[in-house]
């Protein structure tokens, strides 16, 4: 058989390739295969993210949760995800996986990101405390600012803006 | 409606080639990652858990506030579509390869000019995504951020005062967000000094891929790059960054551009005028050798030397050349040799109209 695509070369190299229904037989050279292959076919490296985190999460695990004891290995209380099946497939199983692996994933955050604190959007609605935290954020830097210019007016309103945001923060605590 | 227009055309509103410094950057897109409060993520949820996922997005889009503002959204299970019609989403980057897997517990959103699409249950339960033309990665964010905001009036998201929107992959978690350009580097590629500035990339805290997201190949000149940090960082942090990396980069390539234009001239007016010429007349073209020679054109039409054809046709012609878009056109199945025969009979007649 001829390579298809050189048409000049005998094929030696075969490939199949099963697209959802579909499936196509190629048969190429080796000249042509070695030239085909970055497009056509997945040789893709496997060092992805997700590989990687998995290999972080084993050293997080002391070494791996494959080795760990089936009734040792602790779930997730919402989902039923165990600390193992997130090791192998790096994917956590709710959001409630979050606090209940806190321990361990925080120190993987802090590798991954170099940091444990969301600083950027909250959502409008579902934020509560969090967007009230980050208006005062804001305002604390915008008292700064005024005090620097020596706007000393706009710095009093903040400044008084900020204790009651305050104070509301910690009665919405204590409840 | 808009569907039905969206799987007909090969045409995209980011392939315009608008935008500011459309020379270098292909397109801007930004995605953030979603999902509903008090559900286990996609992947540990079976086919009436996923359903009722895709039932509560298909309700946001009905109760949204700004229907004007935020342009018509329609949405679309992924089993409702032919898979050649699946294959075309991703060809013209409206979706990631991954949502085609399992497809039959997933749906995708669309605007009407495509600027807005969202994924539901790939990775996450929402990927909002924006992908505009040129480098505009500010105005992308605004959109995602007025889309994302109307939305959330409707779904409780699984969002922690201190972690930020949960994700399914702790890689998003923070701001989820993965703001990314594709940029047409040619000049940097002959010129030797690509490999310098990736690994510079790298270094800061970006990733680089290629055409088709994670784990494809560099094809075509062309490079992804995106930020790797979600967390820690606001979304206008993490776009600034990006934008002055990608600026570094720009730079960089215009320099290389030039030395190319002013040293070694010739050279590269050959290798334009033979891409032109091959692709004018050639009788089989693999997609390999088409898109290597649409970077050389590409990077002809960016230094003026040739302006028969518009950036907007090469970008179009990207997508046209994939295998999912030839065998729609055909009608039929197509071999590889086929599709090769194809692929050149639709470039040569696209060039065919086209003053040299």
């Amino acid at each position: 058989m001829l390579c298809e695509r050189c048409g000049q070369r005998q094929a030696t190299v075969h490939f199949t390739e099963i697209t959802n229904e579909s499936k196509q037989e190629t048969h190429l050279c080796e000249v042509c295969a070695g030239e085909i292959k970055p497009q056509g076919f997945v040789f893709a490296p496997q060092l992805s993210l997700q590989n990687f985190l998995v290999s972080l999460l084993n050293q997080e695990l002391g070494g791996g949760g494959y080795g760990i004891p089936a009734d040792t290995v602790r779930k997730c209380e919402s989902c039923g995800v165990a600390e193992g099946q997130f090791v192998k497939q790096g994917l956590l199983g709710c959001g409630s996986c979050y606090p209940n692996f806190e321990e361990k994933i925080l120190p993987l955050l802090r590798r991954v990101h170099g940091s444990t604190r969301h600083t950027g959007k909250v959502p409008e609605r579902t934020g509560g405390r969090a967007r009230l935290v980050k208006e005062l954020d804001k305002m604390r830097d915008q008292l700064k600012e005024a005090v620097s210019r020596e706007e000393f007016e706009r710095a009093a309103v903040l400044r008084d803006n900020i204790r009651q945001l305050e104070k509301s923060l910690e009665e919405g605590a204590e409840s | 409606m808009s569907f039905k227009n969206t799987l007909n055309s090969a045409h995209s509103k980011w392939m315009d080639a608008e935008g500011p410094e459309a020379d270098i950057v292909l397109s801007s897109r930004v995605r953030v990652a979603r999902n509903l409060a008090g559900i286990p993520f996609p992947h540990l949820l079976d086919a009436q858990k996923s359903e009722d996922v895709i039932h509560a997005v298909r309700l946001a889009l009905v109760n949204k506030e700004e229907p004007e503002l935020l342009g018509g959204l329609e949405i679309s299970g992924l089993g409702e579509l032919s898979p050649l019609d699946r294959q075309l989403l991703v060809d013209k980057h409206l979706i990631s390869p991954d949502l085609l897997k399992n497809f039959q517990s997933k749906a995708v959103v669309l605007r009407e000019d495509e600027v807005v699409s969202i994924m539901v249950n790939e990775e996450d339960h929402l990927r909002i995504q924006c992908l505009l033309p040129g480098l505009q990665l500010k105005e992308a964010w605004d959109i995602i951020n007025r889309v994302d905001d109307d939305l959330e009036k409707t779904l409780d998201y699984a969002f922690s005062e201190k972690l930020g929107y949960l994700t399914s992959c702790p890689t998003n978690v923070g701001t989820g967000m993965r703001a990314s350009v594709m940029l047409h580097l040619p000049g940097l590629k002959i010129t030797k000094h690509l490999g310098g500035v990736l690994g510079t990339i790298v270094k800061l805290g970006m990733t680089v891929r290629g055409l088709y997201g994670e784990g494809t190949e560099a094809v075509g000149d062309l490079f992804q790059v995106s930020n790797q940090i979600t967390l820690g960082q606001s979304e206008e942090e993490i776009i600034n960054n990006l934008e002055s990396i990608t600026r570094q980069i720009l730079t960089q390539e215009h320099a290389a551009r030039n030395a190319l234009y002013n040293d070694r001239r010739e050279v590269i007016e050959d290798r334009i005028y033979r891409a032109y010429g091959a692709l004018r007349y050639a009788r089989v073209l693999t997609s390999e050798e088409a898109m290597r020679l649409f970077s050389d054109l590409r990077l002809g039409l960016e230094l003026k030397m040739i302006s028969a054809v518009p950036a907007r046709v090469l970008n179009e012609l990207m997508v046209k050349i994939r295998p999912a878009f030839l065998i729609k056109s055909a009608g039929r199945e197509l071999s590889g040799y086929q599709r090769d025969v194809l692929r050149a009979d639709l470039v040569r007649k696209e060039f065919e109209g086209l003053p040299c």
